[in-house]
């Protein structure tokens, strides 16, 4: 849940689309050297300019600087920069408007065909393949063929061919689109099918259109080049990029710059298109809009002074002190974790509760630097697996740590197994990275593991798929795969809310018998007090990414002293009690990136005074081991009464 | 029968896939729905409860006419303006039904423009009114989805199935995308809407806790079938088929410690390939040869008694849950 709440929040602090472009250099350049070009070629007519098709003999074959004529001439004697400037109004108006009359049609057939579905698209896109089942080149010359030589006939036949190009992705695209909900939504708002289709798919299809034309405009512009070069194209006496390279092609060895400079122009034309596209299309490619550019490293960065560990013979299992994490977008700087202390010790199971956007899983991942950086960095607090600093450690003991001291289980048990191999191969992959046994050792190992999280015949298990697993079993692999290495400390985050409540109760008897037998100690993650209630001693309720409250569940439950912490009970429905008024909590959690002074939860506390929006709070002790970060708490102080 | 039920389900079964391939094999078919048989008066609130891949969602976009039955019918009483002004839905995932790329006032004014042909001048009264309703500020109306929270979003979903002045609204686990604190903002919402528009809910959830707290009758689905349905409180109280007694047992509840149940690793049979008998024999305690070989039907212990379910072994005594 945390992990949407950063992408929305990647989305706000992005800089606009134009300093995303300009911040990718080569994207810059194409861009600076298609407008020089795109200048030069609608300037052509203006330009003082030789006429491009004025044949002088006596001047034939100057070479470049020549006076009156600064790139020399042809074989006619015509003036080659004439000849370079109009001809590269020529291929850019074919190339650009094949791909126009392209994007058009392909776009038109991908959408129908992908919204419709059924028949239609069965027919449509046979006919597409049918068009691609022809070598591209050699299809494009029977069109010339059928249709006669000539520029406008050449660029009808490089639209048809890379027709098929454009359908089939938009087709992608739109058949994705159209199950999508919003779909339904508009159709029960009434919209007729032209309706959704234009007014609720075309919308969302068309950056994959724009980034489809950025990355075709070039290879256009190529093939209309290959069509006049073969004679196809633009007819003697016009000029085009492709028709003067095949005229120069003779005269390659005695005179190399009558082909040259035309070879040069298509080359720095296309490469400007081309590197314009890839900017454009890591822009608007939403798959690369979350960050997938922005290559995380294999460890969270961490940007403070540690402080050194002073040796102490009773460490609990686990010591978290102070940490802050924080998420650098932009100009924005979120605040996920603003100073978390957690203590754990053997055998202990601690519920973190808290609401998306608390900081909650940002805590758990911190703890082995799983936090993506960039944007995010560790920038206070030291964390500590039985005295030993984690935040000092080398690489080399975190990746020997992750996966085996210090273990998590995920939400979602699909997304953490690999699909493509049997989740006994994944066992043992977990067991061997750790532990210096041979292959069948580790299967052993691996069995009794399945064993011990109660899967029923575990042997055939393991040659089992994820895919081929019900949710429940799943999650059981993922379980096992937290024991597999002398497990220390177990984080949990949410491993039961994607689950049935049937299997939710399962797993979590499994938790709790697992914790029993193996002494591990256990940090469960949960928005649901009643799942943390089940399993965990104590608990930590998160707000705004600081604990707000700890101490011994059934106190909590009982009497909590913190209002944030009593509302969220409050807002629950209970089993077995429907006639309760749920307590909605009025308002929005704060902003991380402009969080309040004073108490986060102010804003929205019935019980918040002046004080409460200007103080830093502290945690401050109860009586029965609790603390509480609040000025009017709800239970009185100890030793204040 | 003292009156005509708003909504009327008769024997209704979908089915997906099936027929021939083009070499005249048969297509595998999945039982999605196996006559169901609803009723719903106007006023009240019906829960359906089950978990993943019972059928609930496939049920909703029924009514709601996203789908239409294999067999069977389903009747509104009283027809004459089309479904989608009479039923609307409001989705499980608020953000993802909303158009990313149009404005909330765009939005909401679809259902204006093409279910009530509303003139622009009316439409801006409307929208505004619709905002209020929904308690949302009538300056977001120009921004776009990705700006709301979830609670909101989900907010902007109920206004725009209100839009269409519905008389019933199908509620697709309406609440479980969203953080609890705003959980039960849209739950008392809801409430009160139901109030000020009399409306008439089918409010579908796996989550028992919030199921029991909104609704008058409740219908527990498994496996595609309606195995139990009765009165809420009845139901929760005396449950009578085994799996919703497993259901109730298997909610988490502040300060209660799990139990081992249903230790049985049995899976949910192969919706390709239904079973001939009661499809939860295999995780049934109860079960005995008969719930093998023939599929119990949906009973009452008495005629009067408006309590039904689907087992040839019903629970009697009553449990726990006062």
């Amino acid at each position: 849940m945390s992990r949407t709440a950063t992408a929305n929040g990647l989305a706000h602090g992005r800089p606009g689309l134009w300093r995303l472009l300009l911040n990718n250099r080569l994207a810059t350049l194409g861009l600076v050297l298609l407008l020089l070009i795109l200048l030069l070629a609608l300037a052509a007519p203006g330009l003082p300019l030789a006429d491009p098709d004025l044949t002088a003999p006596v001047d034939r074959l100057l070479p470049p600087l020549s006076p009156g004529h600064p790139l020399g001439t042809d074989a006619l004697g015509r003036d080659l920069l004439a000849r370079l400037v109009w001809g590269t109004r020529v291929s850019l108006a074919v190339g650009i408007s094949a791909t126009l009359i392209a994007a058009l049609v392909g776009s038109l057939v991908g959408l129908v065909a992908g919204y419709a579905g059924g028949r239609v698209d069965m027919l449509l896109m046979r006919a597409i393949d049918t068009v691609m089942a022809f070598p591209y080149i050699l299809l494009a010359l029977v069109i010339v063929a059928v249709l006669g030589p000539g520029l406008l006939n050449a660029l009808y036949a490089i639209a048809i061919v890379n027709i098929p190009f454009f359908a089939r992705n938009i087709r992608g695209i739109t058949l994705g689109l159209s199950r999508r909900e919003f779909v339904d939504a508009a159709r029960l708002s009434g919209q007729s099918g032209r309706q959704i289709l234009f007014g609720e798919i075309l919308p969302n299809v068309l950056p994959v259109i724009i980034i489809t034309i950025s990355t075709t405009v070039g290879w256009m512009i190529l093939e209309t080049a290959g069509l006049s070069f073969l004679g196809l194209g633009a007819q003697p006496p016009q000029a085009d990029l492709g028709s003067m390279l095949g005229e120069g092609r003779k005269l390659l060895f005695t005179t190399p710059h009558v082909s040259i400079i035309p070879g040069v122009m298509i080359f720095v034309l296309v490469m400007s298109v081309n590197l314009l596209g890839d900017g454009v299309r890591d822009l608007l490619d939403p798959r690369l809009k979350s960050g997938a550019l922005t290559r995380p490293v294999a460890r969270t960065a961490i940007t403070h002074q540690v402080p050194a560990v002073t040796a102490s013979a009773a460490a609990p299992r686990l010591d978290v002190r102070g940490l802050k994490t924080e998420f650098h977008m932009g100009r924005q700087i979120h605040r996920a974790v603003g100073g978390v202390d957690l203590r754990l010790d053997e055998g202990e199971c601690l519920g973190l509760v808290g609401e998306s956007g608390s900081g909650k899983s940002v805590t758990a991942l911190s703890i082995m630097g799983l936090v993506p950086t960039p944007p995010g960095r560790i920038v206070a607090g030291s964390a500590r697996l039985q005295g030993e600093e984690l935040f000092l450690a080398s690489d080399a003991r975190i990746r020997q740590l992750r996966g085996a001291a210090v273990s998590h289980v995920f939400q979602d048990p699909l997304a953490t197994l690999h699909p493509l191999y049997r989740v006994g191969e994944q066992l043992v992959e977990a067991i061997r990275a750790h532990q210096p046994l041979s292959r069948r050792q580790a299967e052993e190992r691996a069995e009794r593991l399945l064993k011990q999280v109660r899967i029923a015949n575990p042997r055939r298990r393991m040659h089992a798929f994820p895919h081929q697993l019900s949710g429940g079993m799943r999650q059981r692999i993922c379980i096992a795969m937290a024991l597999a290495n002398e497990v220390k400390v177990m984080i949990a985050d949410e491993p039961t809310t994607a689950l049935d409540v049937t299997v939710q109760a399962q797993i979590l008897a499994l938790l709790r018998q697992l914790r029993q037998a193996r002494d591990a100690a256990i940090l469960f993650i949960s928005h649901d007090f009643s799942v943390v209630s089940a399993l965990c001693e104590r608990v930590a309720v998160m707000y705004a990414g600081k604990i707000v409250e700890s101490g011994r569940t059934d106190a909590i439950l009982s009497a909590p002293a913190h209002p944030y912490s009593q509302l969220l009970l409050q807002c629950v429905p209970v089993l077995g009690d429907p006639g309760r008024r749920l307590a909605a909590i009025p308002g929005q959690p704060p902003r991380l990136h402009a969080l309040p002074t004073g108490c986060a939860f102010a804003p929205r506390c019935p019980r918040a005074e002046a004080d409460c929006r200007h103080l830093s709070i502290a945690l401050r002790p109860l009586a029965g081991g609790r603390w509480v970060r609040c000025l009017h708490p709800l239970l009185e102080e100890h030793g204040s009464a | 029968m003292p009156e005509q039920p708003l909504l009327t389900l008769r024997e209704v079964t979908r089915l997906f896939g099936g027929g021939r391939t083009l070499l005249g094999g048969r297509r595998p078919q999945v039982h999605a729905l196996q006559a169901v048989s609803l009723e719903l008066a106007a006023g009240e609130t019906l829960g359906i409860v089950g978990e993943s891949g019972c059928g609930k969602s496939t049920l909703a976009r029924l009514i709601v006419g996203l789908d239409r039955p294999t067999r069977g019918h389903i009747r509104l009483q009283g027809d004459g303006r089309p479904t989608a002004r009479r039923v609307q839905y409001v989705f499980q995932d608020p953000v993802a039904a909303l158009n990313p790329r149009k404005t909330i006032r765009r939005i909401l004014e679809a259902p204006l423009i093409h279910l009530l042909g509303m003139e622009r001048g009316a439409r801006q009264r409307r929208v505004a009114e619709l905002m209020a309703a929904v308690s949302l500020d009538a300056q977001f109306l120009d921004r776009y989805p990705h700006e709301f929270s979830g609670g909101q979003a989900q907010r902007i979903g109920i206004a725009r199935a209100l839009a269409a002045e519905p008389e019933l609204m199908v509620l697709d686990e309406p609440v479980s995308a969203l953080d609890v604190s705003m959980q039960a903002q849209v739950l008392n919402m809801l409430d009160e809407l139901k109030q000020h528009f009399g409306l008439t809910y089918l409010f579908i959830s796996h989550d028992l806790s919030v199921v029991e707290s909104v609704s008058q009758r409740v219908a527990v689905m498994y496996f595609g079938r309606i195995v139990e349905s009765g009165p809420t409180r009845e139901l929760f109280s005396h449950p009578r088929h085994p799996y919703t007694r497993l259901l109730l047992d298997s909610a988490p509840v502040p300060g209660k410690p799990p139990l081992g149940l249903d230790e049985s690793d049995a899976e949910l049979p192969d919706p390709y390939n239904p079973p001939p008998g009661c499809a939860f024999y295999p995780r049934c305690p109860r079960g005995g040869v008969r719930c093998r070989q023939e599929r119990p039907l949906l009973e009452s212990k008495s005629a009067a008694d408006s309590h039904t379910a689907a087992c040839h072994f019903p629970l009697e005594t009553s449990f726990g849950n006062p």
